[in-house]
């Protein structure tokens, strides 16, 4: 079983509609991972169901009991997070700012905050339109911790692959290259490399493709609108070549991107005739054969 | 609505005077929406108007305005996070600091203690909890922050170092260089993407979150989980939807009806992406993104 993270450093490059069509072309054979959970998207194009749903829980928040709490106010001392404020003469807990150390329960001489677990978000299983399932998670209104959340959705998602027994996981990654990222990666067996060439395109893909080599996995990439800027193309190829990472496909500018998401269809299955839907064919064939 | 020199004007303040501290955050749930086009023109626009504007790139993860802005760099900061450093001459290895540590940052071993600080959050609790003050925070470099001169406003750029996890204490720094030094400014925030602890800390502190989506699905989607987050964090925000014209009536639908309002749209314009693609600014050469930064403009002022 291979895993396939496509990832793209800068967002709207087009990594989700590309993850969708190489998940919809590989059929019941791949199962597929949303890992960008801050905005996860992958389930409009592949008509996930939402079959299963689980609270996802992580980090706590401390909460001050009122009745026992003599406003020594040596919680709001110990907090490097102002996340403890005096409200109407009552020491207060805001939730969003609190990070969970537990410093303040622990200094507390009358036992008066305790922590509690927080709902981070929902994870979901899904059946979708290729007779395959996807596993998804939507992180809750500003919570934190989607690190953790990326973890456990490939986690579920290795395990449902070994179920169905597929050869292909394809994870769809999140952008940046901060904690989601980070574990998005883990595991992959090949990173895809999404970028667009425009200048911010090149200098994220540069980015995280150093990122990619701390962690000694193998990338190709696929240059997105290649047809925009031909210097920028040309550049970003030169890198490629210089990093050694093959380029799997120079996909052109090309509105039926948005018409097929307008639909809410991967492009290989909105236009399967077009040029475009057999460049992303190609590509996809040349990523298995790597 | 008024625009901001007209209101400043009435009330015979200048821009000088004034300690106007509006901070607008350009925000979006999706990536590749169009923030950092929207906000490094529109600080250049604002800055062509004779505006005391500064721009301020806290995307830290891929930090990108600065390839749009012909600027000169001005100063530069190393970022550090606090986190233990231990010393072994008198520890006892009792190990109190592992076990006050909820972030399993420290792991207490029979002859020693190891700390890892890309999991330290920077609470100080093993540290200050040590009865023999064998942990002493020290400074580890996370990143850096630059200040540009540019044509007419200035321009601070956050960047995370690679194989750094936490975007949060940095975004929070560079807003904190903006406050030192820029007193009375205009603060245009490039936020990340997204919904979690990155756009939050972007976002929460400012007089206004614009958010940029566009006329698809997707945008949406993300734009219904951009606004939640707003909402739960009591912000003021607006709505700009990009590629206007291609894509579906669905984000403009979804903005009446919650009554949220569209600040404007911008049209969907193959030559805005070519020169996005070359990293120039757009409202010199394409007359409706500057109507629309227009727009946007005079939204602002009409903000209190």
């Amino acid at each position: 079983m291979k895993e396939i993270v496509v990832i793209s450093g800068k967002g709207g490059t087009g990594k989700t509609s590309i993850s969708a069509s190489f998940a919809y072309l590989e059929g019941k054979n791949a199962l597929v991972c949303d890992c960008d959970v801050d905005a996860a998207n992958m389930h409009l194009l592949l008509d996930a169901d939402f079959e299963q749903k689980e609270d996802f829980f992580s980090g706590e928040v401390a909460f001050i009991d009122e009745e026992l709490c003599t406003n020594c106010g040596e919680c709001k001392d110990v907090c490097r997070f102002d996340a403890i404020h005096v409200v109407d003469g009552q020491h207060r807990v805001d939730p969003i700012s609190c990070e969970g150390c537990w410093y303040c329960s622990r200094v507390c001489p009358t036992k008066a905050i305790s922590m509690n677990t927080q709902k981070a978000g929902d994870l979901f299983v899904s059946n979708i339109k290729q007779n395959s399932k996807m596993v998804h998670a939507r992180l809750g209104f500003a919570a934190e911790n989607s690190g953790k959340l990326v973890a456990k959705v490939k986690a579920v998602g290795k395990e449902k692959a070994k179920e169905l027994g597929v050869d292909y996981i394809i994870t769809d990654g999140s952008p940046g290259i901060g904690c989601p990222v980070i574990s998005s990666l883990s595991g992959a067996s090949l990173v895809v490399l999404v970028t667009e060439a425009t200048v911010s395109g090149l200098h994220d893909l540069q980015r995280v493709q150093k990122l990619v080599k701390t962690f000694n996995l193998k990338a190709v990439c696929i240059i997105n609108k290649y047809d925009l800027n031909a210097d920028m193309t040309k550049k970003i190829e030169d890198f490629l070549k210089s990093e050694k990472i093959e380029l799997v496909a120079l996909l052109p500018y090309d509105e039926t991107f948005t018409k097929a998401l307008a639909v809410a269809k991967p492009i290989v299955e909105y236009d399967k005739n077009s040029k475009l839907s057999s460049l992303v064919k190609e590509a996809w064939d040349k990523i298995k054969g790597v | 609505m008024k625009d901001l020199a007209e209101e400043l004007a009435e009330e015979n303040l200048t821009t000088e005077t004034l300690a106007i501290k509006m901070k607008i955050t350009i925000a979006s749930g999706k990536g590749g929406t169009g923030k950092t086009t929207v906000s490094t023109n529109l600080t250049s626009y604002l800055a062509n108007q004779g505006k005391k504007v500064v721009l301020a790139d806290l995307d830290v993860e891929e930090p990108n305005s600065a390839l749009f802005i012909a600027s000169k760099l001005k100063n530069e900061k190393i970022c550090n996070k606090m986190v233990p450093k231990w010393e072994s001459e008198n520890c006892t290895l009792c190990g109190k600091c592992a076990e006050v540590c909820n972030f399993n940052a420290i792991v207490a071993l029979p002859s020693e203690i190891l700390v890892f600080p890309e999991l330290c959050h920077s609470c100080y609790a093993c540290s200050e909890l040590c009865p023999t003050n064998s942990l002493p925070m020290a400074p580890q470099r996370i990143g850096e922050i630059k200040e540009y001169e540019a044509k007419g406003f200035s321009f601070v750029e956050g960047r995370l170092d690679l194989g750094q996890e936490m975007a949060v204490p940095l975004i929070s720094q560079t807003i904190d260089y903006i406050d030192e030094n820029f007193k009375g400014y205009i603060e245009i925030f490039d936020a990340p993407p997204g919904t979690s602890c990155p756009v939050i800390e972007a976002s929460r502190g400012s007089d206004f979150v614009v958010l940029i989506t566009e006329a698809t699905p997707f945008g949406l989607n993300d734009l219904k989980l951009a606004v939640e987050t707003m909402r739960v964090l009591k912000q003021k925000f607006g709505v700009i939807i990009n590629r206007y014209g291609i894509g579906n009536d669905s984000a403009e639908e979804y903005c009446k009806n919650e009554n949220i309002p569209i600040i404007t749209k911008i049209k969907n314009d193959k030559e805005v992406a070519k020169l996005y693609s070359k990293g120039e600014l757009i409202y010199p050469k394409i007359e409706h993104f500057k109507n629309s930064l227009d727009e946007i403009v005079e939204f602002i002022g009409g903000i209190k």
